[in-house]
This record gives structure tokens, C-alpha cells and sequence, in this order.
């Protein structure tokens, strides 16, 4: 079990290193997308929620399940939309 | 191959378009193809999961992710771009709510089948909880506050701190009589006392701090989604939890900077309150006398300028002047004027807020400059017009070592030839702090809101 844990604890390092790496320097401009689309893919939540609401254990799970995967689905559609409607109103020039 | 390693495959490639699309998002001219790609692979990790053997009911599923999309759909087309902090505050929270759902759920089925959870996958549930709970309840506090609904000051109490940390210190103890043994009443404390922590914690907070509260949210929400990871063994939550959380820890650690402050001494320091001396009333003005400027007078000088820099803050988003301000801007390019506008990176109510809210007023990008870039410039700037800044401004930053901004990097208009303010009346700032720029020999004020002088401004320069 704690070796599991271990490769787990593993991961979840390296990809806070590939985190900082790949978002050293990011122009003002793009704070609000960035945090809004990072926002969106912390969604993923969404993956946890879908199973333990599909796994039918009992009425309280599935319900707790169900509010689960609709606040993820909330972050997740509204968040990617949202960015993406932003990231239109940045224009070089204007009706570019 | 066993459905199994096709997930976990489809899952390898999500990761690798989140880390694409998150590089892409960048730079400006790959930003927009970068959130489509981070969509994308939240599709194929959705789609993937759907083909899972652990699933054994999709009535449910269904009927949550049409409820829930269908909201995010109607938020994201809907809002209007000034309502983009509290926009993103809520996604945080429910981006944390769910990833606190998720190890609520998972400890109560354990519970119930009477397999009570091993101590490290306890730990895992209970350390999920509390950053989603607390992700959850601070960013609905953040949201009050945003929209208004909530006093967007600091709010302060008697023994702040210590109260906070005697909740700090019950969430520990209950954490371990949770993970010790399964009871359901464990589980309720915890769920309770996170969720009233983060309402502590984001309550002191004051409204020129909020883009550092919705950056560290915006972190949680990836670590919240990370800890579900660890509690399910799923290696793609535990990735892409992680990236946020990165990405939301580098944004915190730019506007800590911004603003010469360390982070606990936004969360804990319940900033502009009444502490510093500093702080002095427009009554104790003593000598120190203010000139005023009318739109037309003010429309005369900058429309004979070579340069002008606009310089928004919260109180531009205030009046909803930004579309008054680009057509002022527009007016003085027409007359050969170069005008150009400095952002402050702390700026608003969350990190980029100008940005946002120029650009959806049509401000082509490249005249949008950061502090940096702008400060050599102020030299040669005939005009500087203030919208609703103040404390970013301030010069007090840079030449009074008693002032509680002193050493925050500032847009450094007294350089300037001239500048204008606009503003309602000579009350400080969200910090509180005195501004000595208002009674410089080069500066005007304008009072008034800020929409209303800008469209007499505009009215001056068309009839000039």
C-alpha cells in the first residue's frame, strides 16, 4: 500500500516541477486566461466524480456523486468557454 | 489490450495536451489554440473514464454532466466580462467542491462496506476534504466579496489569528479520529470545519488584495483535485492537479511580488485597516493643496501631447468606463497623439483584470504595457491620465520608508510631465494609504465618477 502511495507521491512531484517549467514567464495580458483554462483543467476532479457516481454503492454515494460530477462539468464547460470567448477579445488590431 | 490500458493510455495523451496546452497559454498568439487543446484532452479523459468497468450506471452521470454543462454553458456565454473575477472565484470553488465530494463519497462507501480505509488512503481522503472544502467556502466568500454581496474590506476581528489556528488545530484532531477509525461524525466535523475555515480565511482579506486570494484558490483547486487523485489512485488527477496547482502557485508568487509582500502577510496581516499611521484622512491636509482640472481644459492638453499614458485600476471596472476610454483614446490617435496604457500587475480585483476589461472595450493588445516597459517611457510622457488607480501610483512606494507600501513596485507616473486623476473624492485607496501624487505640482484632479468625465472628456475633444 505504501509503496502505491509512494509512486503516487512520485508523480504528483515531478508534475509540479513540469508545472513550474513550462509556466516560468507569462505576460500580464494573460494572467486571466491562464488562470481561468488552468482553472478549467483542475476540472479533471470531474474523472473522480464520474466514478464513484457511476459505481451505484448506495443512494447518499450516488447523490453526493451526482452534485460531484455536475459542479466538475460546470468548471469544466464553463471554464474552457469562457477562456476561449476571452482569448477572442485579444486582438492585435482592431476588427484583426 | 483490456479496456483498462486503453484508459490509461487515453489518459497519458490528456495529461500530454493539458502540458501542451498549458505551455501555449503562454504567449499571446498561441493562447487560445492552447485552451483547445487542454479542452480536448478533458474530452478524451472524460470519454475514456465513461468506458470504465467500474461504472455500472449512467442514468446518473448523464444526468450531471448535462445539469452541470449546461450551466457552465450558460455562464460562460452570458457573463459580462466586468463579472470576471466572480466568474472565476465560483469555477474555482466548484472545481474544489467536487474534488471534496469525491473523497466524502469515497470514505462513506469504504464506511459502509465495512472495509473502514487504510490509514494512508484515510489520510489521503482526509487531506482531499480540507482543501476542497476550504477551496469551496473561500472561494464563495471571494465571490460575496467580488459581487459585492459581502463588505469587500478587510473584515477584522478581535484574536483573528488566533482562532483560525485553534480551527487549524480542531481540523488536525479531527483529521485523525477520521482517520483512526470510520464514524460518520468525524466526517461532518471535518466537512464543517474546513468550510468555516475558509470563510476565515478569506473574510480579513481587503479588496486590493483579492488577485492574490483568487490566484492561491485557483492553486487550490488544483491541489484539491490532485489530493481526490492520490484517494482514487488515479494517476490523472494527481497530474493535472498538480500542473494547476504549479501554474496557480507561480501566478500567487508574480502578484505577491507585484505588491512587495510576503504571503502570509496578505492572508494573515488583514492589510489597510486603521493599523498603519499613515493613513490620513482627507481632513488632515493641512497646507498641502489640490489643483483641479475641467474635461475641457483637460482634453486641450492631452489633444496637444505627443504622448499619453492611461493608467486603469479597479475604479475604471467600478464605472464601467472602459469603452468611454477607448474612444477617448481613439479620438487623441486621430490627432497624432500616442497613446498607450500601463498595467499594473496588480491592478483590479484578479490577476489580468485590465487586460480583460480593455480589451473587451476593442484596446488592441500591443498599446496595453506592462509596468516595466512603461516606466522608462514616463520621461517623455507629456500626459499621464489615472483611472480609478491609486495605490499602484503611489509614489510613497518608492521614496517613504514609513509608508506600509513602501517598496512596492509602483507605475512611476511623477515622472510624467503631467498628470491627471481622475477620482470620486481625496479618500486613500483600498490600502488606506495617504497618496502624496494628488498634491504634486504636476498633477490635476479631476473629480467626479469617472465614466462622466471621461464622456465630457470625449465630448471636449470631439468639439475640439
Amino acid at each position: 500500500m505504501i509503496e502505491a502511495l509512494l509512486v503516487s507521491v512520485t508523480i504528483f512531484v515531478l508534475a509540479m516541477f513540469v508545472g513550474f517549467e513550462v509556466i516560468t514567464k507569462v505576460p500580464t495580458i494573460l494572467h486571466t486566461p491562464l488562470m481561468s483554462g488552468s482553472n478549467a483543467i483542475s476540472g479533471i476532479a470531474i474523472i473522480g466524480a464520474l466514478l464513484v457516481a457511476g459505481r451505484l454503492s448506495g443512494t447518499l454515494s450516488v447523490v453526493l456523486g451526482v452534485i460531484a460530477v455536475a459542479m466538475a462539468a460546470i468548471n469544466v464547460v464553463g471554464g474552457f468557454l469562457v477562456t476561449d470567448r476571452m482569448l477572442q477579445m485579444f486582438k492585435r488590431k482592431e476588427d484583426g | 489490450m483490456s479496456a483498462a490500458v486503453l484508459i490509461d493510455g487515453a489518459y497519458l495523451i490528456a495529461a500530454v495536451l493539458f502540458i501542451v496546452g498549458l505551455k501555449r497559454l503562454g504567449s499571446p498568439d498561441t493562447a487560445r489554440s492552447g485552451n483547445m487543446l487542454g479542452a480536448l484532452g478533458m474530452l478524451i479523459a472524460i470519454a475514456a473514464t465513461l468506458f470504465s468497468q467500474e461504472i455500472l450506471g449512467f442514468g446518473a452521470i448523464l444526468a450531471g454532466l448535462a445539469i452541470g454543462g449546461l450551466i457552465g454553458l450558460v455562464l460562460a456565454r452570458t457573463v459580462q466580462m466586468t463579472a470576471m473575477p466572480q466568474l472565476v472565484a465560483v469555477f474555482n470553488g466548484f472545481g474544489g467542491g467536487a474534488s471534496a465530494l469525491v473523497a466524502v463519497d469515497e470514505y462513506i462507501r469504504l464506511g459502509e462496506a465495512g472495509a473502514s480505509a487504510t490509514p494512508d488512503v484515510a489520510v489521503t481522503i482526509a487531506l482531499s476534504i480540507l482543501i476542497g472544502t476550504v477551496t469551496f467556502s473561500g472561494s464563495m466568500v471571494a465571490f460575496g466579496k467580488l459581487q459585492g454581496v459581502v463588505s469587500g474590506n478587510a473584515v477584522k476581528y478581535p484574536l483573528q489569528n488566533a482562532s483560525n489556528a485553534l480551527i487549524a488545530l480542531g481540523i488536525l484532531a479531527v483529521s485523525g479520529w477520521l482517520i483512526a477509525a470510520y464514524d460518520p461524525r468525524a466526517l461532518l466535523i471535518l466537512v464543517g470545519a474546513a468550510f468555516a475555515f475558509g470563510i476565515l480565511l478569506v473574510i480579513p482579506i481587503g479588496g486590493a488584495d483579492m488577485p492574490v486570494v483568487i490566484a492561491l484558490l485557483n492553486s487550490y483547486s488544483g491541489l484539491a483535485a490532485s489530493a481526490a487523485g492520490f484517494v482514487l489512485a488515479n494517476d490523472i488527477l494527481i497530474i493535472s492537479g498538480a500542473l494547476v496547482g504549479a501554474s496557480g502557485l507561480i501566478l500567487t508568487s508574480i502578484m505577491c511580488r507585484a505588491m512587495n509582500r510576503s504571503l502570509a502577510n496578505v492572508l494573515f496581516g488583514a492589510f489597510g485597516v486603521g493599523g498603519s499611521a499613515a493613513a490620513i484622512g482627507p481632513g488632515a491636509d493641512g497646507d498641502r493643496t489640490v489643483r483641479e482640472i475641467t474635461p475641457g481644459d483637460a482634453a486641450v492638453l492631452m489633444a496637444y501631447s505627443k504622448s499619453v499614458v492611461v493608467v486603469p485600476g479597479y475604479g475604471l471596472a467600478v464605472a464601467q468606463a472602459q469603452h468611454q476610454v477607448r474612444e477617448m483614446g481613439e479620438l487623441l490617435e486621430a490627432k497624432g497623439v500616442d497613446v498607450r496604457y500601463a498595467i499594473h500587475p496588480v491592478a483590479g480585483r484578479m490577476p489580468g483584470h485590465m487586460n480583460v476589461l480593455l480589451a473587451e472595450a476593442n484596446v488592441p493588445y500591443p498599446q496595453l504595457w506592462e509596468m516595466e516597459r512603461i516606466n522608462p517611457e514616463m520621461e517623455r510622457t507629456d500626459v499621464v491620465l489615472i483611472v480609478g488607480a491609486n495605490d499602484v501610483v503611489n509614489p510613497s512606494a518608492n521614496d517613504d520608508p514609513g509608508s506600509p507600501i513602501y517598496g512596492m513596485p509602483i507605475i512611476e507616473v511623477s515622472r510624467a510631465t503631467n498628470t491627471i486623476v481622475l477620482k470620486r473624492s481625496l479618500s486613500p485607496g483600498f490600502a488606506g494609504i495617504d497618496n502624496p501624487l494628488f498634491y504634486a505640482e504636476s498633477n490635476r484632479m479631476m473629480f467626479g465618477d469617472a465614466k462622466d468625465s471621461i464622456t465630457e472628456l470625449v465630448q471636449e475633444l470631439k468639439s475640439l
